[in-house]
C-alpha cells in the first residue's frame, strides 16, 4: 500500500508548519522513505516522544498505508 | 510499569512481560531468524552488544500485533523495552547505539553488556 511522497510531505507539513523537512524514497517504491524533520515542537523532549508527534501527525497512516518510514528529528540549534 | 491492571488480556500479557523481563524486544521473527529488516537491525544491535534479551514474535498473533502498538501508543515494530520502560523503534535504538548512548544507557538500567 504505497503512499505518494507528495502526500507524505502535505501531511508533515501541516503537522509542523515550522519545520524544515526533507523526505527521500529510499528504495523508490513509494513504501519506504526516510523523514528529516527539524522543528521547534520537537524542544525538549526525548526521542520517543518526537516520533510519537510525528505519527500523530500521520493520522495513523504509519504502520498501514506506510510501511517504513525512518526519522531523524531535532529541534533546531 | 505505572498502568493498572485492566480487563485487556493482550495489555496484560504484555504488561506482565516487560515487568519481568529486564530486556525484551516485541519483533516480526524471532532473533535467530527476523521475519524484517528492522526488527533484524535491533536484534543485531543487542547482539553485538552481548545483551541478554528476550525477543517475542508479534506475527505469531494478530492480537498481539495490534496490542503492542497500543500498549506504549507506538504503530510500528520492532519494539525494544529495558526494565519496563518503551525505549524505541529501529530508528531510535540504532541512533542509541551508534552514539553510544544505548551501551551507557543499559549500564545504568544495570544491563550487563559485552566490553
Amino acid at each position: 500500500m504505497p503512499m505518494p511522497i507528495e502526500a507524505l510531505e502535505a501531511a508533515l507539513r501541516e503537522g509542523f508548519p515550522d519545520a524544515r523537512i526533507e523526505v527521500d524514497d529510499l528504495a523508490g517504491d513509494g513504501d519506504h522513505y526516510r523523514a528529516r524533520i527539524v522543528s521547534s515542537a520537537f524542544k525538549g523532549l526525548p526521542r520517543v516522544k518526537q516520533h510519537q508527534l510525528v505519527y500523530a501527525a500521520l493520522k495513523g497512516r504509519m504502520g498501514g498505508e506506510l510501511h517504513a518510514l525512518a526519522l531523524e528529528t531535532s529541534a533546531p540549534a | 510499569m505505572t498502568e493498572a491492571a485492566t480487563t485487556d488480556p493482550v495489555h496484560d500479557f504484555i504488561a506482565k512481560a516487560v515487568a519481568d523481563h529486564p530486556v525484551i524486544l516485541f519483533m516480526k521473527g524471532v532473533p535467530d531468524q527476523p521475519r524484517c529488516g528492522f526488527s533484524a537491525a535491533v536484534a543485531q544491535i543487542l547482539d553485538t552488544l552481548g545483551v541478554e534479551y528476550v525477543g517475542v514474535d508479534v506475527l505469531q498473533s494478530e492480537p498481539l500485533r495490534e496490542g503492542i502498538k497500543r500498549f506504549s501508543d507506538w504503530p510500528t515494530i520492532p519494539q525494544l523495552y529495558v526494565k519496563g520502560e518503551f525505549v524505541g523503534g529501529c530508528d531510535i535504538v540504532r541512533e542509541m547505539y551508534q552514539t553510544g548512548e544505548l551501551r551507557s544507557f543499559l549500564d545504568q538500567q544495570g544491563v550487563a553488556v559485552a566490553e
